[in-house]
């Protein structure tokens, strides 16, 4: 009996057992390929690459298929398999303004030079659930292909607003290396090269509860979207041994140029101020970069008081790796802290019953 | 959004106990730190493990960053080896470090430990590995990581000692059975982790060597050996430890933590000891041996 409560090897061996069982279901139904995910799941494998923070759609797919689906689950396997990596050096900053475009709107004006492309948007699709998906094998009709405009030159639309002085110009870090958040422990105050890789790491839904809270008065920002871009860069690395840049990569992002007022402080004219978000694949609404333009709210010189302002509190608590594994470590057995405060209640309820039994015995006298 | 099919995937190999070695570098840096100013938080890059954060990646990092081949690991959760955190962690050093493992907390060079402190006194050369989820003591006071660590650099600790006076008033005792409060080398309040408070004296001048590590808060501390240890307390309301006023239904200690057992819905409870190799040793069984592998 009393070895029943503590568990034991066998059973730990048998629940793993039992999970690649469930895992695969019902062995009648074919069997999902990684390239079945990739394909047809290709928005589960942007996500889990982004949080993972690591681009690699094989392994992304992998993780998916092994975490039956449940993505954070993914994420986490491809945290702990990217932390044994090597690191081999730094690529170049990409170039989003070369961006191979398979979307970019603005809502800030109506036409800008490389014009508005939709591209494979949901946003304009009626909600409908379309029962012509349940049916395998039915072949999607094909989309028009783009006209020959496309293509041409799309300066990003915050760099147009630049030009005039309108918008802050955009900081570039010279010369010193840009700190990495997994190699290095996060201090506080994080410089925003930080943040922001906390951000582009965070969970989607928590940083999307904490824009929207922004939205609602809790640290008004005040936002347009300048500019949303998704399509294929170029990333670049300079091996020590050429010295000059070789392509080595391309891969797909999506990049979010927020447009918030500003009404100017003592050392800044009044102007617009940026929000910016980066993610993996298409990600556009983790991209939405409403949390960055908060946190910098004291750099800017306003008031600090929201939650999404918060530094500290944001980059501490965006994680769903860290969220997920102490929040579920619950579930592990507590049988000694919990013994130490069943002790300790029953003291104090002792102590209470005393002090009632004397108040009732002096109320009677 | 590439056309092409998955790409081949790598072969996977891990390194002796799973952490590269760089990465143990940078621990053991910690560690030495941690050791040369004995309380204090160190903070590390934490890395993602393959264990979720929470349930006890700091510790496993410490543990893969001291352990060498020759070492004789025992892992213990809630007191016990065969709990099932315990047991899991105890199969990850199996896999990846091939290290030889035992239940005997004697037998033992590291143990690494959630929640309990060995009943066998341990000695010199041992190290003792805490998983810690919250490192900071003082964050249930103030939850701001900027103004603990200027509390700390002041040793100003007025914070806590409010906080236990007024548990004092309110309650007439001070309301914290584990995770209570300690000052190591009369310098840093520390967490001694969510130990009982039962634990605490074992941890004054400890003959081992106690690491403490935090994964997901990225911290690591230590008590170095024969480090004086207090815990908090008043001169008129004097630090004391949990007693219970029977012994273990099973090897009749009265001097160990017991776990309570409830053995049917009646109300009927058993008590045994959380220490599940102290209560195997004192009942002579022939269990140590054979549970090592």
């Amino acid at each position: 009996m009393y070895v029943a409560v503590k568990g034991g090897e066998r059973a730990v061996a048998n629940a793993e057992r039992l999970l690649g069982e469930e895992r695969r279901g019902d062995p009648e139904v074919p069997e999902l390929s990684l390239a079945q995910i990739d394909q047809q799941l290709a928005l589960a494998v942007d996500r889990v690459m982004t949080e993972g923070s690591l681009y690699d759609r094989a392994l992304a797919a992998l993780a998916i298929k092994q975490a039956r689906g449940d993505l954070m689950e993914a994420i986490f396997l491809l945290r702990a398999y990217r932390t044994t990596l090597p690191r081999l050096g730094d690529a170049q900053p990409i170039d989003t303004g070369a961006m191979l475009l398979k979307r970019r709107v603005s809502a800030t004006f109506k036409d800008v030079p490389g014009g508005q492309v939709l591209g494979p948007t949901f946003d304009y699709t009626h909600r409908l659930l379309d029962f012509r998906l349940a049916r395998e094998a039915a072949a999607a009709p094909a989309a028009e292909p783009a006209p020959a405009s496309a293509g041409a030159a799309a300066p990003r639309v915050a760099d147009l607003l630049g030009r005039e002085g309108l918008m802050e110009p955009a900081t570039a870090r010279e010369a010193e290396a840009v700190p990495d958040l997994t190699q290095e422990p996060l201090a506080f105050p994080a410089e925003r090269a930080l943040r922001l890789q906390n951000l582009a790491r965070g969970d989607e839904g928590f940083l999307l509860a904490l824009g929207y809270s922004t939205q609602r008065g809790y640290g008004n920002t005040h936002p347009f979207v300048g500019e949303i871009r998704a399509g294929v860069v170029a990333v670049e690395y300079v091996p020590p041994e050429l010295g000059f840049a070789v392509e080595i990569a391309e891969i797909s992002v999506t990049e979010c140029d927020m447009v918030n007022q500003f009404k100017g402080s003592a050392n800044a004219p009044p102007q617009f101020t940026r929000g910016y978000g980066l993610a993996f694949g298409l990600s556009e609404r983790k991209a939405m970069a409403l949390v960055d333009r908060a946190l910098r709210a004291r750099e800017l010189g306003e008031d600090v008081g929201a939650p999404a302002q918060d530094q500290e509190f944001v980059l501490s608590h965006s994680d769903n790796v860290e969220a997920s594994g102490f929040t579920q470590h619950l579930k592990l057995p507590h049988y000694v802290d919990f013994q130490a405060e069943l002790h300790l209640v029953r003291e104090m309820r002792a102590d209470w019953e005393r002090a009632r039994h004397q108040t009732l015995t002096e109320a009677a006298e | 959004m590439s056309g092409a099919a998955p790409a081949r995937l790598p072969a996977y190999s891990f390194n002796f106990a799973y952490l590269d070695e760089q990465t143990k570098k940078m621990i053991r840096r910690a560690i030495l730190k941690a050791v040369a100013i004995p309380g204090h938080q160190v903070p590390f890059a934490s890395r993602e493990m393959p264990l979720p954060y929470g349930w006890g990646t700091g510790g496993i990092q410490v543990t893969a960053s001291i352990l060498g081949a020759d070492d004789v690991l025992k892992v213990i959760d809630q007191g016990a080896d065969d709990t099932t955190n315990a047991i899991n962690i105890r199969r990850l050093f199996e896999k990846t470090a091939g290290v030889r493992t035992t239940t005997r907390t004697a037998a033992a060079t590291v143990i690494q430990t959630r929640h309990r402190i060995p009943e066998v006194p341990l000695r010199d050369g041992q190290i003792l590995v805490f998983q810690v989820p919250i490192p900071e003591p003082l964050r249930w006071l103030e939850p701001k990581e900027n103004e603990t660590l200027k509390l700390h650099a002041l040793e100003d600790y007025g914070l806590m000692h409010v906080h236990l006076y007024e548990d004092i008033a309110t309650h007439g005792r001070i309301a914290r059975s584990y995770d209570y409060p300690v000052l190591v080398h009369d310098r840093y309040v520390s967490s001694p982790s969510p130990i009982p408070k039962f634990d605490n004296p074992k941890l004054d001048r400890s003959p081992a060597l106690l690491l403490f590590g935090a994964g997901r808060e990225k911290r690591i501390y230590a008590i170095p050996p024969y480090t004086r240890v207090k815990s908090l307390d008043f001169d008129d309301h004097p630090f004391s430890i949990q007693r219970w006023d029977r012994a273990c239904a099973l090897c009749g200690a009265r001097d160990s933590f017991l776990d309570e057992v409830v053995t049917d819905d009646r109300g009927n409870r058993m008590f045994v000891c959380s220490d599940s190799d102290y209560c195997e040793g004192r009942r002579g069984a022939a269990a140590p041996e054979a549970a090592d592998d």
